[in-house]
């Protein structure tokens, strides 16, 4: 089943940590597997990245401690290799970590050259854009990489019902657009020509970090920006390319957009305020953080809705 | 903005689903045949109980419901004549498998509102999700607003009526009953509806698979005008007529009931 959720304000910065919990764990019951964010925080010169290297499915073997920390020393050796200052390393959990970095050079190269180290994956990286997923409900994740305290002016969550691929970190969602820093897609439904796109995505050179079809939505529409294209443009022509049912929810470092099939089947209820718009898969994720009466709607099939701080 | 949980105080069992306590909170303001709650600490399965319990057995015949918070499966399977006011939205299946109340939401409601209703009367106020009136039987339905895609979608009886516009595959596989759609529809309307009239007063995009545009009559214009009436929802715009074609779907076999009256 799947529940997605999303809130841009207009102004400022606030605790969208605390309010993603919130909007995330009323709609537990849509998918008890993983649970995942896309936050915006204030843009930064530096580049944050997280990335992990192993989930808490894989195996304790009497080597796991020695390999993570090989691992971890491993992809330390290639930011330094590329140029990349560490200015913070934080141990978020065992396995999951976010490094700020001083950086000007290719960010594809950095995560090709982070992602060939064994086990490694790197979860987001931008300038603003910072993913955190995990298996577990809203408040076991929040609370385990501290999201009470992230301020910012954006955010997407996913609570996931694993159907097309495995219940691990990397078929939970969002998805970064690989190698397209600051974009994430959360996606509540299926993709029926997932293959084609795969293949179609690789040749154009492109790389998934999963088996799951919603990553397809996140590099196609970055790809479609890499081009020129608008979010909004590169989301209409999504209706006419992706196939399936499906209800997905874009971020930009600077947008949030929400798209909806030509067939509905998948929900999406709306709240725009002069300050903010709030979206979930269902109403009562977004009186979790509204606590007053309002006004909403659900889009109608085949629509695309941007908003642009 | 103040940033309030509504719904954290509510727990989850094992499988995630809300807490399985049974008690009544009997929290209502009772006042000879009327009642009022406020539902903001309450769970769904507590608001429902409190309801039933009011209903049922204190013999009260009008209640206010305050705060739902949008909370879904709110008025659920009530099956007596009574009045409920509910001062808020629902969530999805709101006031789904009721036969007889009287429901008035000043809110908008979620997904599948009304889903297998009976009889009785739900007025929403503001506008309804997806599936709204799903599997309907009877009584009727009057969403003020818009609603969204699949409305009226295997209805077999009652009457939908939309001041607003409606989504796509309005009045899919509708058996029998009534809509009255006052805005515009999406696609496919009435796509392999096998009985049943759809009254349409907006742009249509396309007619499904056997919905045809019908013959108005002099029963069309008092039926409406009726219903009009009787919800004070002033005078009706002009209307198109859509019906079944007849041509998708031949049966030769009565259902058990209908073969009885006619024997």
């Amino acid at each position: 089943m799947c529940g997605i959720a999303g809130i841009i304000y207009k102004d400022g910065e606030h605790p969208i940590g605390t309010e993603m919990t919130r909007m995330l764990q009323s709609m537990k019951h849509r998918g008890p597997d993983s649970t995942g964010y896309a936050l915006y925080g204030q843009p930064s010169n530096l580049v944050i990245m997280r990335y992990k290297l192993a989930d808490a499915n894989t195996p304790r073997d009497f080597e796991y401690e020695d390999r993570l920390r090989r691992h971890r020393a491993e992809v330390e050796r290639r930011l330094h290799a590329l140029g990349a200052k560490v200015h913070e390393l934080e141990e978020e959990t065992e396995y999951a970590f976010r490094v700020t970095l001083a950086y000007d050079g290719d960010l594809k190269k950095l995560a090709d050259f982070v992602e060939d180290v064994p086990d490694a994956e790197v979860l987001s990286l931008g300038h603003s854009l910072e993913i955190v997923k995990d298996l577990g409900d809203a408040e076991q994740v929040a609370s385990e990489y501290e999201l009470a305290t992230f301020t910012g002016t954006h955010a997407i969550g996913h609570v996931r019902m694993a159907t097309e691929s495995d219940v691990d970190i990397s078929g939970a969602h969002p998805y970064w657009a690989y190698p397209f820093s600051d974009v994430a897609v959360v996606h509540n439904g299926q993709l029926t020509n997932y293959f084609q796109w795969k293949r179609r995505l690789e040749r154009s050179g492109h790389r998934f970090q999963s088996e799951c079809d919603s990553e397809i939505i996140a590099v196609y529409l970055a790809e479609k920006m890499s081009e020129g294209a608008t979010l909004e443009d590169a989301m209409r022509d999504s209706l006419e390319e992706l196939d399936g049912v499906f209800t997905y929810i874009c971020v930009t470092k600077d947008a949030l957009g929400v798209a909806k099939d030509e067939m509905a089947a998948k929900p999406l209820v709306l709240y725009e305020a002069d300050d903010l718009v709030a979206l979930a898969s269902e109403e009562i994720a977004i009186r979790a953080v509204i606590d007053r009466e309002i006004d909403t709607y659900d889009p109608y099939e085949g629509e695309v809705m941007v908003w642009q701080r | 903005m103040a940033a309030l949980a509504g719904e954290h105080s509510i727990s989850y069992d094992a499988r995630g689903l809300a807490e399985p306590d049974a008690a009544v909170p009997k929290v209502s303001e009772i006042s000879g045949t009327s009642a009022e709650f406020d539902a903001h600490d309450l769970s769904t399965r507590q608001i429902n109980l409190e309801l039933r319990w009011l209903i049922y057995e204190q013999g009260v015949t009008d209640v206010t419901v305050r705060n739902p918070g949008a909370k879904h499966s709110l008025g659920v399977g009530i099956l007596s004549r009574c009045k409920i006011t509910f001062d808020g939205s629902l969530g999805y299946f709101g006031c789904g498998i009721i036969d007889g109340p009287e429901v008035h939401v000043k809110g908008r409601v979620g997904w599948s509102a009304c889903e297998n209703m009976m009889s009785g009367v739900v007025v929403i106020d503001g506008n309804a999700g997806s599936l709204t009136g799903a599997a309907m039987r009877g009584g009727d339905l009057v969403v003020k607003g818009r609603v969204g895609a699949r409305s009226g979608i295997d209805q077999k009886g009652g009457t939908i009526i939309v001041l607003g516009s409606a989504g796509s595959m309005n009045g899919f596989m509708m058996q029998r009953g009534r809509q009255i759609i006052c805005g515009d529809v999406g696609h496919g309307l009435g796509d392999s509806m096998y009985d049943g009239t759809i009254y349409v007063g907006g742009k249509v995009r396309s007619l499904g698979i056997d919905c045809v545009p019908g013959e108005w009559t002099d029963a069309d214009t008092e039926f409406v005008e009726r219903k009009f009436r009787i919800y004070g929802l002033g005078g009706p715009p002009q209307l198109q007529k859509f019906v079944c074609g007849k041509k998708l779907y031949n049966y030769d076999n009565l259902e058990p009931s209908e073969r009885k009256l006619v024997l």
